[in-house]
């Protein structure tokens, strides 16, 4: 089956020059390894498309289970240059767990939970 | 105060992760007892912004938001309760430490001793250091130093922490650098306080670490949090981090008691890579820490201890970072209405690009996003022109080789006001359109330490 990467793992990405950063994280040891053996570079190069322009490379954190993908020229030429509204990449998380892979049944039926901003509501009703 | 799982540690706090942050912030991490307040104020956009501020007045080039961190800080370092280490000194560390003992004057503060690190501007010397046998090579495309595409506009090389550790042994109770790498502001005090060698690799490793995972603030205790980030208590008033580091480099992470946020291994481990290439070679002045060889273990009350970082022997060279002029953008934004949003907005930017044209305006590079479709995305969103958001903001960006010219591009909008595809409002009004922003280049390089070290010098100065 397939499932979205935003199921099975959290994300950060961050800049430096005209590379960006993503890292996703599993929850437990076997979406690790899950992730490790569908998550290639070649995939999130794939997937970036004409955002990325350069090289991808991948690299292992087993110690908090998380993948880190180094993406070249990705920036538009780096925050001071770009002309991109998102010249520091910070979006290229959300970009990330876009990605479908292919997963064993109980884990592509996973859901993560869905914000809850009730909160937010009655602070904008004014309660 | 010390954690209680490590009566013998020494107290570091995250307080400011950029130039703009909130100092408002560091009222609870003073309050709790923190041995360092360390206020981590650049970034590469920073520089930039800072080259601007300096090009327009020579007495600029510091995060001016210093005095309002100070002022909130100074009654406790003048009560011997904590020390302050920043680097908000930016490209004018000199001109920084002005503006700290003005504002301990104009407190009517005194006998507090502030210290001043030089030696990371190189501005003057790339050309002399390059001519010496530097290369410069770009650090990521490996471009020569001599395609370099204008003449640098600043050179700053990310020292480490021994001048703040220095400093700190002759007696100053606030330190302010240039560009100091940002975790060496915390392994400043570390070294300092527990005596670590400079060649004990491991400790400088478990000391790097803390300081990465402290220097963004609010981003380890629950900040742009990808989890369950709507659960994070108070996020409104979000507390900034505190470690709490022993002598053998083993530390706990938390936050002032009371307040927000969330500290577990979760919400650490969004920070431990964030800006990271290859984890387990984290370049930093001091060592090459391997981030994955960290053992991160959940306490009881937002507590997450730390153990077993490893480190190897630094690098013969500095992170330089050279800014150059790139020419100048301008931008404007329009929001469209359902129905066909999207191919409103398309049309309307062909019929700017086309009318520019007309004018006989050189525009370098356009850039055009669709908000509300993919404009954050890219690539990644599958749309196609048939594709029906319910409504659709239209961003357009230019890079001219002028000033003028770049400014001149977005009044080619306005009439599109009555004479283009419906709008469901003009946005143009507001975020430029008629006025332009300069752009800088980075170029990232190394510069041999052997280079620098020797221009490295301390400066005191007590305020009477």
């Amino acid at each position: 089956m397939r499932v979205a990467l935003r199921e099975l793992c959290g994300y950060r990405a961050g800049d430096k020059g005209d590379i960006a950063n993503v890292a996703i994280f599993a929850d437990d040891d076997e979406t690790y390894a899950l992730i490790v053996r569908e998550v290639t570079a070649e995939r999130v190069k794939e997937h970036f498309g004409e955002f990325v322009t350069g090289r991808v490379d991948r690299y292992e954190a087993a110690n908090v289970r998380a993948l880190n993908f180094v993406m070249q020229g990705a920036l538009g030429g780096g925050g001071p240059r770009s002309l991109r509204a998102d010249n520091l990449g910070k979006a290229l998380g959300g970009a990330l767990v876009r990605l479908e892979i292919d997963a064993p049944d109980h884990l592509a039926q996973r859901r993560r939970t869905r914000p809850d901003v009730s909160w937010a509501d009655e602070i904008l009703a004014g309660e | 105060m010390p954690d209680p799982a490590l009566p013998r540690s020494v107290t570091v706090a995250g307080g400011q992760g950029f130039y703009g942050d909130t100092p408002a912030a560091v009222d609870a991490l003073l309050a709790d007892g923190v041995d360092y307040l360390c206020l981590e104020a650049l970034a590469e956009l920073t520089l930039a912004i800072l080259q601007k501020d300096r090009q327009r007045d020579e007495a600029r080039g510091y995060t001016r938001d210093l005095p309002a961190y100070l002022t909130k800080a100074l009654p406790f370092v003048v009560a011997g309760r904590t020390k302050v280490v920043t680097n908000a000194g930016g490209i004018n560390p000199a001109a920084a430490a002005r503006a700290a003992i003005e504002t301990a004057r104009a407190l009517g503060i005194s006998g507090v001793t502030v210290a001043t690190v030089f030696g990371d501007d190189l501005l003057g010397h790339v050309d002399d250091l390059h001519a010496g046998g530097e290369r410069f090579d770009h650090l990521d495309t490996g471009a020569a130093y001599e395609t370099l595409p204008a003449p640098p506009l600043l050179a700053s090389a990310y020292l480490g922490a021994r001048g703040i550790a220095d400093a700190l042994a002759q007696g100053a109770d606030i330190v302010i650098t240039g560009r100091v790498a940002d975790a060496s502001l915390f392994l400043g005090p570390l070294a300092h306080e527990h005596g670590w060698h400079w060649d004990d690799w491991d400790r400088m490793a478990a000391g790097i670490l803390v300081g990465h995972l402290l220097e963004c603030s609010g981003q380890s205790l629950g900040g742009n949090y990808s989890g369950d980030w709507w659960a994070i208590p108070h996020p409104w008033d979000l507390p900034y981090p505190i470690a709490h580091v022993e002598a053998d480099g083993t530390a706990v992470i938390t936050k002032p008691a009371g307040s927000g946020g969330r500290v577990t291994t979760d919400t650490l481990r969004h920070q431990l890579l964030y800006e990271v290439h290859d984890p387990a070679r984290y370049v930093a002045p001091e060592v090459v820490a391997d981030f994955t060889s960290a053992q991160f273990e959940d306490l009881p009350d937002d507590r997450v201890r730390i153990t077993g970082v490893r480190g190897t022997p630094a690098t013969d060279t500095y992170k330089l970072l050279v800014a150059y002029h790139a020419g100048w953008s301008g931008e404007a934004r329009v929001a469209f209405s359902w129905p066909d949003a999207h191919a409103k907005a398309k049309a309307t930017a062909a019929i700017l690009v086309k009318r520019v044209e007309m004018a006989g305006l050189p525009v370098d590079e356009w850039h055009v996003e669709y908000w509300g479709v993919n404009a954050l995305g890219g690539p990644t969103v599958p749309v196609d022109d048939a594709c029906e958001p319910p409504e659709c903001v239209l961003r357009v960006a230019w890079r001219c080789s002028d000033q003028r010219t770049a400014a001149l591009v977005g009044r080619e909008l306005t009439p599109l006001t009555l004479s283009a595809p419906p709008a469901g409002m003009t946005g143009s009004g507001r975020g430029g359109g008629s006025s332009a922003t300069e752009l800088l280049g980075i170029w990232p390089s190394l510069v041999r330490k052997d280079n620098v070290d020797p221009n490295v010098r301390v400066v005191l100065e007590e305020v009477t």
